[in-house]
């Protein structure tokens, strides 16, 4: 009898079933009609991305002060250069940025340090980014106090009032929100009929309808005197808007807990709110992060629609800065930069939602 | 009997009436000097006429009529508010008393001056619809036009001047329908139409975007009169004369020949409309509640008509707009002041 004592070694799979040549030959063209596909979507590529890379880098051209420098052939990212402190601060005095400079700084590293499980005292740092920032944050840009000079609202514009219009919106519009969904289901007439008619009301309305009622209608209807400032109408029109659509998606998370969880909590003799805060909603919750995410990304990018009440938003800046008569006729640059902006914003939100899903993952899922 | 319509319209007269008489409380004039700025509604962008510049500066000829006011009533060109408003909600602003002077290249019409509580001050820019057509067509008058495709911006007012325009002369045309100025432009450069028609301003803004400009050529004849001009509250005589006023200073400047450059030079001058006009002799400003030098720093500040027309859409910008209608009368134009006297 043969034996051997040895193990036969490992080898590795077979060319033909593993690395890249395998896994075209598996996912691309492992048949004619595939393989006919493939070769059409290649080429298709080809067609769309050849020009847009040439026109967007190999032909594009960097540096330079004014029209004069851009040949024409590609993209002029000259323009975006010479207006970037604009698409960033609107039209914010530029010896004054340093307090723009100093909210983003805040503003990010809050979220940073929210966003990272490692970093300690979470409890502390949420109170002051939802209390104490906001305060210093207008404070700061607003000026008035500590002998900085006043910047009026209507002079912040660009990326800076794109986030603060998204920021206030999204953080105002969440508590509102979970109020409401929780209002929707109570059984107490009044409470339940207010509710149902707010939502109902402000989600009924397009948010387009509510800023112009807000920046036309209303002036009109104030005494002489009071002049409420745009932004705040535009901030309050955004939040009520915003807090009926994230009422509706928190609601369906809460109809999707079952009876029992909160008959169970009653059993133990909770009380409403315990019910809700400690069983409820951190179950509803947890199961809507993607609708929730989804209210925010729409949220972000409709904060675009301010520019109709004369607001300068990041859209806003690129569109005032293309009737420049100096930079007329560079909108695709200016647009394709707006565009790149706002994808990286939503990207990010998009990607931390997944991995926060990920986190909060506690094996209920199917 | 009372209507629905008819309710609607009594209860928004009366809101507008409230709002406008709480507003007049203190006069425009004082508020301003209080507040240390004119308020000025200007478009959130538009070529030559309201843009902000590479430094977050705004400018153009409708800026530059505000900071004229904030020059003859505050002696700082710079102390200006300046509040972007679109379309929509321009006259409300206004009325609202959210702004003090409107200059947002509003058309002076009938039913914006008698219906909606305004007063224009007067014209600062006279534009007109004009056609832009490509240079080889060798066509050099409106009238020529019979028979061509031609794209226009729907839903304004120019699709209606150019069906009538067309009617009265008993000509056919194809019109070519696109929503905004960006589509309209990229219809003419690929070929979809022979003729782009627009406010000639705008058209000279179009122009400049194409792929080659100098081939295509903005024909000299107007079809439909659209005088833009800076607009006030009514209720407020004293502000509108003093909106009115500025405006005419830019042009009796110009008129008299003095720029910004020279202005020093022109206080020792003995000409007796000059000598009136940089308040050398006697307050012409006093009416206004404004003093001597009013029309002084307008001009010093921010130069006469033909500086401003030049610097901002004349032939010193990209815009390269001619004189043409906006000429002084005394070159064929119909840009006119009174005198000061």
């Amino acid at each position: 009898m043969i034996h051997n004592r040895d193990m036969i070694p490992e080898r590795p799979a077979p060319k033909s079933v593993i690395g890249p040549l395998a896994w075209l030959r598996a996912n691309l063209f492992n048949g004619p009609i595939n393989s006919l596909f493939t070769l059409i979507g290649l080429y298709l590529v080809y067609l769309l991305f050849v020009p847009a890379i040439q026109w967007a880098f190999i032909n594009a051209d960097w540096i330079g002060t004014s029209r004069d420098d851009c040949s024409r052939e590609g993209a002029c990212w000259v323009f975006v250069n010479a207006r970037f402190s604009q698409f960033i601060y609107g039209l914010y005095p530029s010896e004054e940025t340093w307090r723009p400079n100093i909210i983003f700084a805040g503003f990010f590293t809050l979220i940073a340090w929210l966003a990272i499980p490692r970093l300690p005292l979470k409890r502390w740092v949420a109170a002051f980014a939802l209390l104490a920032f906001p305060v210093i944050a207008f404070v700061l840009l607003h000026g008035g106090y500590f002998n900085l000079t006043v910047v009026p609202t209507s002079q912040w514009g660009g990326l800076m009032l794109t986030l603060l219009l998204a920021t206030v919106g999204m953080i105002a519009a969440l508590p509102i929100g979970i109020m409401l969904a929780l209002g929707r289901r109570s059984e107490m007439p009044i409470v339940k009929s207010f509710c149902v008619v707010f939502i109902e009301f402000w989600r009924g309305v397009p948010l387009i309808t509510i800023l112009f009622m807000a920046s036309v209608m209303l002036p009109l209807f104030l005494p002489g005197d009071i002049n409420i400032d745009r932004l705040v109408r535009a901030l309050i029109g955004i939040t009520l808007f915003q807090s009926a659509y994230m009422a509706e998606v928190i609601r369906g998370g809460l109809q999707a807990i079952p009876k029992g969880q909160e008959e169970a909590a009653a059993a133990l003799g909770m009380t409403y709110w315990k019910r809700m805060g400690l069983i409820v909603l951190p179950q509803a919750l947890k199961m809507m992060i993607p609708g929730i995410v989804n209210t925010f990304i729409s949220l972000f990018k409709d904060t675009t629609l301010v520019m109709i009440i004369g607001l300068f938003d990041l859209l806003g800046i690129v569109q005032a800065a293309l009737s420049d008569s100096r930079w007329l006729g560079f909108s695709l640059e200016g647009y394709v930069f707006a565009a790149f902006m706002f994808w990286i914003f939503c990207f990010s939100m998009s990607r931390y939602s997944q991995y926060l899903e990920r986190k909060l993952h506690t094996g209920h899922r199917n | 009997m009372l209507n629905k319509k008819n309710l609607v319209l009594a209860v928004s007269t009366s809101a507008l009436a409230l709002a406008s008489i709480s507003s007049a409380h203190a006069s425009t004039l004082e508020d301003t000097m209080e507040r240390g700025a004119v308020r000025c509604g200007v478009s959130d962008g538009l070529p030559g006429f309201s843009a902000p510049d590479d430094d977050g500066n705004w400018q153009g000829l409708d800026v530059d009529v505000c900071r004229a006011v904030a020059a003859a009533v505050l002696g700082d060109a710079d102390a200006v508010d300046y509040v972007s408003l679109n379309a929509v909600e321009r006259f409300t602003a206004l009325q609202s008393g959210e702004v003090d002077v409107l200059s947002r290249n509003t058309t002076w019409t009938t039913t914006r001056d008698t219906t909606l509580g305004i007063n224009f001050a007067g014209v600062s820019f006279y534009d007109g619809q004009g056609f832009m057509i490509s240079r080889d067509l060798g066509i050099s008058s409106a009238s020529e036009l019979g028979g061509a495709a031609i794209c226009i911006q729907a839903g304004t007012t120019t699709e209606l001047n150019l069906a009538d325009y067309f009617r009265a002369n008993d000509m056919e045309f194809d019109p070519i329908v696109f929503d905004t100025s960006e589509q309209t432009v990229g219809g003419y450069q690929a070929g979809r139409c022979d003729v782009l028609t627009s406010d000639t301003s705008q058209l000279a803004a179009l122009r400049i975007q194409l792929d080659d400009p100098d081939a295509s050529v903005i024909l000299s004849d107007v079809i439909s009169k659209e005088p833009l001009g800076p607009s006030v509250r009514q209720g407020d005589d004293e502000w509108f004369n003093i909106v009115k006023w500025s405006l005419f200073a830019l042009l009796n400047a110009e008129e008299l020949g003095i720029s910004s450059e020279n202005v020093d030079e022109m206080l020792e001058s003995e000409n007796p409309n000059i000598v009136r006009l940089l308040g050398q002799d006697g307050n012409y400003g006093e009416g206004m509640g404004l003093e001597a030098d009013w029309a002084y720093n307008i001009i010093s500040q921010v130069g006469n008509y033909s500086e401003i027309y030049d610097r901002n859409v004349g032939m010193e910008s990209p815009l390269q707009i001619e004189r043409g209608v906006n000429a002084l009368w005394t070159d064929g134009g119909l840009q006119y002041a009174p005198p000061i006297r």
